[in-house]
């Protein structure tokens, strides 16, 4: 088997370049979906059925179809309909890259409201408790006291959603965006290293993933900080006196 | 839903891609247990090579891994098969590509359901077993193995949801199944959204299939909830 070390040494700035248009896709989504989800969360854990029907007729068919057709409903399927041809959408609906910015924002914001339901639904009672107590309304307790904390718990979880969003990215390779994959084809079109390229496209991947990652738990570290709090002790030749029994052991 | 005499084609098509999930999922199992086991085990190297494999999967996109195996399938395996003197050409199917890939792809994150649950195992269950005079074979296949599968069926169910989903990204490398099937429908008919829809709605039944078939599953499992006692 012939190894050719020299064709990845040259492609990989038109890799990179590919790289870029992936992160790009992620990040744009990524941001969308959070937007989006928020709501839908808030919506889908409504005591109301009629509330809570249509985010689950939402999250139910886009946590039980593949990406891929998602994408092609939205790429293919929308220039079925001449009314989407001649409206103003079309200017957006014909362009891939807008395509499978919606299809994966679509997608990320079905399962992270998922994830922030759970999250929702996992916040101790007594705090929504003390939270009415104080005489909060709804709204002010949403915004204070639901979403941050909800945001806290689900954190963990949603960085994996966004890993599992950055490998759902290779899919806009199939509607002719030249991302990380669809570049790696490309290059393998005119050379035909296909062990090469591919293996050279999943190192880069990898790396991102591994990036996105560390971000998430920096981020994890600094919003859950007081889940991190380290109990400094105390001196032990200090004041008998100030001493806290509760508190230092 | 008008489908123009092409719903034979999606019938078949979905007759492709339930094989492609049921094979993969066999390996996949395969590779889950065996990978678990490398990482449990008290040998150092193998469980270098068992992180090596879960991390590098996990991290690389399914569809990477379709197209890696199906457009170097065939210069991997005949670079492997020469050892062994073998040097005719070998061709890759679409389908073998996808249960490969797939497989690979289900065993890395099946490898951590099962760590997690043989973990979750008491250590008293050996104990009690070799006590009993039963050798570490026979504890694994009489004792263990039946807890394990009651702790990762959810798990599995709900990687065996994401394996039927992947399935679709091995008709881009030309399998008939039902993806591909859309696919052909919607360019004979000038008719993509309802062929994906119909597509869609298809795979939508499969995963609400596969979730009822794991409920059934994990309460069968589960002696407490027969009535039994635990």
């Amino acid at each position: 088997m012939s190894w050719e070390w020299g064709i990845i040494i040259e492609y990989l700035p038109r890799l990179l370049d590919g790289a870029w248009l992936t992160l790009e896709l992620v990040l744009v989504s990524g941001l969308m979906g959070l937007a989006l989800a928020v709501p839908i969360s808030l919506a889908r854990s409504s005591d109301n059925f009629w509330v809570r029907a249509l985010p689950f007729a939402y999250i139910f068919f886009f946590r039980g179809t593949p990406l891929l057709v998602q994408i092609f409903l939205i790429y293919y399927g929308a220039s079925q309909f001449d009314a989407v041809k001649e409206s103003a959408l079309w200017v957006v609906l014909k362009e891939p890259y807008w395509c499978a910015i919606i299809a994966f924002t679509l997608n990320t914001a079905a399962y992270s409201a998922e994830l922030f339901r759970g999250a929702i639904q996992a916040i101790p009672k007594g705090e929504i408790e003390a939270a009415k107590a104080m005489g909060m309304s709804p709204p002010l307790m949403i915004r204070r006291i639901v979403l941050p904390r909800a945001f806290g718990i689900a954190l963990p979880a949603y960085g994996n959603e966004m890993v599992l969003m950055l490998k759902g990215s290779a899919l806009a390779s199939t509607i002719t965006l030249l991302d990380l994959t669809g570049m790696a084809r490309t290059i393998i079109a005119r050379t035909y290293t296909p062990l090469e390229m591919f293996m050279a496209a999943g190192l880069v991947y990898l790396v991102i993933g591994a990036a996105m990652i560390g971000i998430f738990r920096l981020i994890e570290y600094r919003f859950n900080r007081y889940q991190y709090y380290k109990h400094t002790p105390l001196p032990a030749n200090i004041d008998p006196q100030l001493r806290d029994e509760h508190i230092d052991d | 839903m008008d489908l123009q005499g092409f719903g034979h084609l999606l019938v078949s098509g979905t007759w492709v891609t339930v094989q492609l999930a049921l094979a993969s999922l066999v390996f996949g199992l395969m590779f889950g247990l065996m990978g678990a086991a490398a990482k449990l085990s008290p040998f150092r190297v193998l469980r270098y090579m068992a992180t090596l494999y879960t991390t590098l999967v996990r991290g690389i996109p399914e569809l990477l891994l379709v197209l890696t195996l199906y457009f170097g399938g065939s210069q991997l395996l005949m670079w492997f098969m020469g050892f062994f003197g073998y040097d005719e050409y070998i061709e890759i199917s679409p389908f073998i590509a996808g249960v490969g890939a797939l497989s690979v792809a289900f065993g890395a994150y099946a490898t951590e359901v099962f760590r997690m649950a043989m973990l979750a195992i008491p250590k008293g269950q050996w104990e009690s077993a070799y006590a009993f005079g039963m050798s570490p074979v026979q504890t694994f296949f009489r004792i263990i193995l039946p807890q394990l599968w009651r702790l990762a069926i959810p798990g599995l169910g709900n990687l065996f949801q994401v394996l039927l989903k992947d399935t679709a990204l091995v008709s881009v490398v030309g399998l008939n199944d039902l993806m591909r099937q859309a696919y052909v429908a919607s360019g004979s008919t000038k008719e993509p959204f309802t062929f994906y829809m119909a597509a869609a709605l298809i795979y939508l039944g499969l995963t609400v299939l596969a979730t009822l078939t794991t409920q059934f599953l994990e309460r069968r499992a589960d002696p407490a909830g027969k009535g039994a006692r635990a």
